[in-house]
């Protein structure tokens, strides 16, 4: 239904957010992917996450690689500038984007085809870079535009659409982010919105590269018996580690937890996440346990999701080089440029 | 027309082991040259590798001012066992060899027409010095003596250049004394006036510098007012990025806070560095990204974005030997067709040819202006000779009311008052359109994307959209031309045969185009600095019968570029090519135009 225009009507009665608009002024155009596709409720999710967290539209930037999970920024926060990279090399726009204004709010939307072949390379950088983002994957273990090859996150035994078994081992976006020093790793699946949604917050909040593995389903591709990203098949296996719930900086925690079965984490902006031990004694600080952990149920068939790594410790890219608070972009020229006085000084080492 | 050595006009070729520290005695003896007055230039010919393979530094003396390779060696400084034999073959008749006289040389190796000349270094410096490095080093710094006294090089200079060098260091100040006294009054003891030709003080460098063209472009692009560079290290373009660094760190670090006003990305490959460059440029910030050859053809599918979608950039390519690895450590100016059209589909790029360390730093200023103007990439195309040698050039200057051209954006106050903006639309008829940043205002907001666009910046697959962006992007083109810089024409109606070159090959050039003269053949002389072509080159050749292309690559470039995009017959254009890696040199010119020219009259 592409060839529609959104009409937007808002409902007087429609909530406002602290910026006095409400979740329509955060949607975008309208979405040409398949119907039930995972990835337009991972974009309703983005919708309602960046209206509750009042980011002003223009102030956040989103920016995709290329396939379907690419195409979605333009569904989401119209209002903002989109950048739609080449195949794969997101994170390096990004990572140049983020270098030259620190000031905005920075998503980055990729798929498996994306963040995990083409782009693995670009995508374990930008975590070592600790790029200041959100960075989500819409992990659908296929490649839909070019029509239902696995791709490298397909699980060993997963069946394609016409049968054949995918005999690669998968890559783990999430294992690889811990291993590659990452500060927030997150799972979770895009049928699960009360799941994903404080995660999404969480993840814009924290300062640094927050990844979000959200496994969201290819119906035309890959929702057959036999697969192993299928809704099905997900709901059956999904087994949240952590649960994590986002309080934002205004509001007060009311809930009262016993010592050992809640963490609340304060992100820098003054929020916290609360971290809900779901699953026995999983530790989402502690990354050797949390290695094995995913290791042995991710071998036993079990989609662990939630908050799955958190270290608030580490410094993102600006920090690391200790540059400037103000916006590179903005700085002015005079503040930048030597001058003549200078230039004639410095030529006299080279005479 | 004489081209044997004399009086402030000739070559000493320094033979060495690479890691042994002899470039900075070389610097010391050619800087002490450059200090007497006397123009000079450094080529250094050097391996891929850290330590023990051959590595030969040669200085051009040339009172005259010619700053190309002289094409002939007089002296040679054989310090290198393992190529000795070639070091003896490369001396030109009546040339002189000195070589080290500790050890026994061997009878065979000797000719007749070159004087050999023994001096026992190894064994001085192993009396004077006791360990084994110093040892090394200081046998440098005797050699430099040995030639100093050879060629009667002001000793008050030489003094003043080791005080310069090791000011904080007073006793290797003491034991570079030492080690030059030992080479110097030794020479001057047994081959007092031996050479033919000496050094005598001129006044022809006050007003210069010697400075290589890596660290102008550098130098450029802190003056341009660059902020983000991203970077992945390649020979020989490396220390463009070493030195921005180091005037950053000189010129761009608040006082009170001790924070950067820059931000530097090593990024993991060329593909990532060109994607930084494109989010800096897009997010409002001037950026840029210095490669070679290898990371041109890695970063091409990203320029093509950056041409579609008009977003600024500057590439700074200094070119070396390719194809594929090439030799990473010689010169070439063979990535001319790869840059123009890099990046499948129809794809343009606007390129600036510096030929001088002195126009690197102007252009690479003049890059970031015309980037942001013309809202596409730009690539500043050097190579090894221009960026790692050591030039001398006119003292720079910077002019203090320079305003950086931003070119044409939107902010918040003009989108405030807009009811709508649309990225690519030609407002004013000239093919540029404006743009908006991020975090501006909610309605400069638009998708940038490497997809079918129409020019309101929406995704499209509409063959009459589709047109309208291609062809205004062509359009756009045309427009260039009135920003990049013209050509440097020399030109007058009496000559018949025009030359037309580009680059590092200028020094050469104006070389031949004096000696040419000199023996009663009169040139007219193009030397292009930009691509697109402008008319001036139209002019130019419309202007002649026969013109002679001379470049650097084995596939004539610049003459096929001028054939794809100038109004010329094929036969018109002489190719010729010189791509053995080594600067070009005056000679090789000579005697190919003179060779065509026998032929002209043979037929």
């Amino acid at each position: 239904m592409s060839f529609i225009a959104k009409p937007k009507v808002i409902h007087p009665q429609s909530p406002r957010n602290e910026l006095g608009l409400t979740v329509r002024d955060y949607e975008g155009g309208m979405s040409t992917l398949c119907a039930g596709c995972g990835h337009d409720s991972v974009t309703g999710a983005i919708v309602q996450a960046v209206f509750e967290l009042s980011i002003p539209p223009h102030r956040m930037a989103k920016l995709s690689g290329i396939g379907c999970s690419s195409k979605t920024p333009a569904y989401f926060v119209k209002e903002s500038h989109g950048f739609n990279t080449v195949h794969g090399r997101m994170p390096s726009v990004a990572s140049g984007a983020n270098a030259a204004n620190s000031d905005l709010w920075y998503i980055g939307v990729s798929g498996d085809g994306d963040s995990l072949s083409i782009g693995l390379g670009q995508f374990c950088h930008a975590i070592r870079r600790n790029v200041n983002m959100l960075y989500i994957i819409e992990n659908n273990g296929v490649y839909g535009l070019t029509k239902g090859q696995f791709s490298a996150s397909a699980d060993l035994g997963s069946k394609a659409k016409k049968g054949a078994e995918n005999q690669q081992p998968p890559i783990d976006p999430c294992r690889m982010a811990i291993s590659m020093g990452a500060g927030f790793v997150a799972r979770s699946f895009s049928g699960d919105k009360e799941q994903l949604l404080p995660l999404i917050k969480a993840g814009l909040s924290h300062k640094g590269f927050a990844v979000i593995d959200v496994i969201s389903p290819c119906v035309t591709f890959n929702d057959h018996e036999g697969s192993t990203k299928s809704y099905e098949y997900t709901r059956q296996h999904f087994h949240p580690a952590i649960q994590a719930n986002y309080v934002p900086p205004s509001e007060e925690i009311k809930v009262q937890y016993k010592a050992g079965e809640a963490m609340p984490v304060t992100l820098h902006d003054g929020s916290q996440i609360i971290l809900r031990k779901v699953a026995g004694k999983y530790d989402p600080t502690d990354r050797a346990s949390i290695y094995s952990y995913l290791e042995q149920h991710q071998q036993a068939g079990e989609v662990i999701t939630g908050l799955l790594y958190y270290d608030d410790s580490l410094k993102e890219m600006h920090d690391l080089s200790n540059i400037v608070d103000e916006p590179l972009s903005t700085v002015d020229h005079s503040d930048l440029c030597p001058g003549n006085d200078a230039l004639q000084v410095l030529q006299n080492v080279w005479r | 027309m004489s081209t044997g050595p004399s009086n402030n006009d000739f070559t000493i070729r320094i033979a060495n082991v690479n890691g042994t520290g002899s470039a900075s005695a070389n610097a010391l003896l050619m800087k002490s040259i450059f200090r007497m007055g006397i123009p000079v230039v450094g080529k250094n010919y050097f391996p891929s590798n850290i330590q023990g393979l051959p590595t030969w530094y040669e200085i051009r003396v040339s009172g005259r001012g010619y700053m190309a390779r002289a094409g002939r060696i007089d002296i040679m400084l054989a310090m290198n066992a393992q190529t000795y034999r070639k070091d003896l073959a490369d001396v030109a008749p009546g040339g002189y060899l000195i070589y080290d006289s500790t050890w026994p040389r061997h009878k065979l190796l000797n000719r007749d027409d070159v004087t050999i000349i023994g001096i026992p270094l190894a064994r001085m410096c192993n009396e004077q010095f006791s360990t084994a490095r110093s040892r090394v080093l200081m046998k440098n710094v005797a050699y430099v003596g040995a030639v100093a006294a050879l060629l009667d090089v002001d000793l008050d200079v030489i003094k003043a250049s080791l005080e310069k060098i090791f000011a904080k260091k007073a006793s290797l100040l003491k034991a570079n004394y030492v080690a030059f006294n030992l080479g110097y009054d030794y020479a001057k003891q047994h081959f007092g006036d031996l050479l033919s030709f000496k050094v005598e003080p001129m006044d022809e460098t006050s007003q210069h510098i010697m400075i290589d063209g890596n660290t102008a472009t550098a130098l450029g692009a802190v003056y341009a007012g660059a902020t983000v560079g991203a970077w992945y290290p390649l020979t020989p373009s490396t220390s463009v990025m070493d030195t921005f660094i180091s005037f950053c760190e000189r010129y761009r670090i608040e006082d009170e806070t001790g924070q950067a006003k820059y931000c530097i990305i090593q990024a993991e490959d060329e593909l990532s560095a060109m994607g930084m460059v494109l989010g800096a440029g897009w997010n409002g910030a001037r950026a840029f990204t210095p490669t070679s050859g290898p990371g041109i053809s890695l970063m091409s599918e990203l320029l093509g974005y950056g041409y579609f979608a008009e977003i600024p950039a500057v590439v700074v390519n200094v070119q070396r030997c390719g194809p594929s690895t090439g030799m990473p450590t010689r010169t070439q100016q063979a990535d001319i067709m790869a840059c123009a059209y890099a990046s499948h589909g129809d794809t343009r790029h606007v390129l600036l040819f510096p030929s001088s360390p002195e126009e690197c730093f102007y252009h690479s200023v003049a890059a970031f202006d015309l980037a942001e103007r013309l809202q596409t990439p730009v690539i500043i195309l050097t190579d090894l000779d221009i960026g790692m040698n050591d030039w001398m050039i006119p003292i720079l200057k910077w002019d203090d009311n320079y305003k950086p051209d931003r070119g044409k954006s939107l902010d918040a106050a003009a989108l405030e008052k807009m009811e709508s903006f649309h990225r690519y639309l030609d407002v004013d008829d000239d093919a540029i359109p404006y743009r908006t940043f991020p975090g501006e205002h909610p309605n400069g907001a638009y998708f940038t994307r490497g997809s079918g666009h129409n020019m309101y910046g929406a995704y499209t697959e509409d063959s009459n959209e589709y047109l309208e962006v291609v062809d205004r992007l062509r359009r756009k083109w045309e427009t260039a031309k009135q920003y990049i810089p013209e050509p440097a024409v020399d030109y007058s109606d009496k000559y018949k045969v025009g030359i037309i070159s580009v680059g590092s090959c200028d020094g050469a050039v104006i070389e031949a185009r004096d000696r040419l003269l000199a023996s009663g053949m009169g040139t007219n002389y193009l030397r292009v600095k930009a691509f697109p072509f402008t008319d001036r080159v139209q002019e130019f050749i419309d202007s002649h019968d026969r013109l002679y292309v001379v470049e650097q690559n084995r596939d004539a470039q610049l003459r096929s570029l001028l054939m794809l995009e100038t109004d010329v017959v094929a036969e018109k254009l002489v190719p010729l090519l010189f791509y053995d890696g080594l600067p070009i040199n005056a000679r090789g010119i000579i005697e190919a135009i003179n060779q065509d020219l026998a032929k002209g009259v043979a037929a």
